[in-house]
């Protein structure tokens, strides 16, 4: 099975749950488990976070998610054109944020690593930040 | 259901993540809502710390029973306002957490400063 998905939106904070519930039921036609969405949900919430408060710095710009199912592997791409990332190690370091100030925990990498099954960092500071995660949905005859 | 509830509204608490805040006793309670995450934070925190700021509150209490999804947002949300507490004096726990948060919460390691009492009977949502 072979199905791809594009999502385009506005980087505001009302559109959190909007990404993290599409992409949820786009996944849902490789019969997923509870779990293996709230895995998904949470770390494309992270990821569009990211874009929204460190990628456009809270301006109002898009962001797009691009999802695909190739057989039994959910790729979910999350990219922004915004400020990019410096040293893209550094900022994967759990605890680690830039905004202190906005009592960012440092944790969303760390939530997205642990959730899916791989998760890569693509950047060019001023250029914007691309985040491609994989998962392997298990539970395919649930 | 559209109409047939009669509802009392508590205009003065407003809608939305933030409605339903309780300040009493130098207790503040606050329903977090069904999805906790940087939009709905936000705002809890916004109106959270303005009542810490005029209200004598010593205790903050987050009860996170209506709550099935959390992400890294509300670990900042709670270690932000452990931190507020902590410098007044005050204490901050979590009550009813269970599931898929609780899994978050342990994740983060916030257990080891906060306090987290898990729903009686909680199972997975």
């Amino acid at each position: 099975m072979r199905n791809e998905m594009r999502l385009e939106f506005d980087s505001i904070s009302a559109n959190e749950a909007f990404a993290r519930v599409t992409v949820a039921a786009f996944m849902t036609q490789m019969n997923p488990s509870m779990e293996e969405v709230a895995d998904v949900k949470t770390a494309v919430s992270e990821a569009v976070t990211n874009a929204i408060i460190h990628g456009y710095l809270g301006e109002v710009h898009k962001i797009v998610i691009t999802g695909e199912i190739e057989d039994d592997w959910l790729r979910i791409t999350v990219e922004d054109k915004g400020t990019g990332i410096a040293d893209i190690e550094k900022a994967m370091e759990p605890l680690y944020t830039t905004r202190p100030e906005l009592e960012r925990s440092g944790m969303g990498f760390l939530f997205m690593e642990a959730f899916m099954d791989e998760v890569q960092v693509e950047s060019e500071p001023g250029k914007g930040t691309a985040v491609h995660m994989k998962k392997r949905i298990k539970s395919q005859e649930a | 259901m559209r109409g047939s509830m009669k509802r009392k509204k508590n205009r003065a608490a407003g809608a939305g993540p933030a409605a339903g805040m309780k300040a009493e006793n130098g207790t503040l309670r606050i329903p977090v809502p069904a999805e906790l995450d940087h939009h709905s934070a936000e705002q809890i925190c916004a109106r959270a710390d303005e009542l810490v700021r005029t209200r004598d509150i010593r205790e903050i209490i987050f009860d996170f029973s209506a709550t099935v999804f959390c992400d890294s947002s509300g670990i900042g949300m709670l270690m932000g306002r452990y931190k507020i507490m902590q410098a007044l004096g005050g204490t901050v726990k979590a009550v009813q957490v269970r599931g898929r948060v609780e899994r978050i919460l342990l994740m983060s390691g916030v257990m080891k400063v906060i306090p987290v009492e898990r729903m009686q009977g909680g199972e997975e949502q």
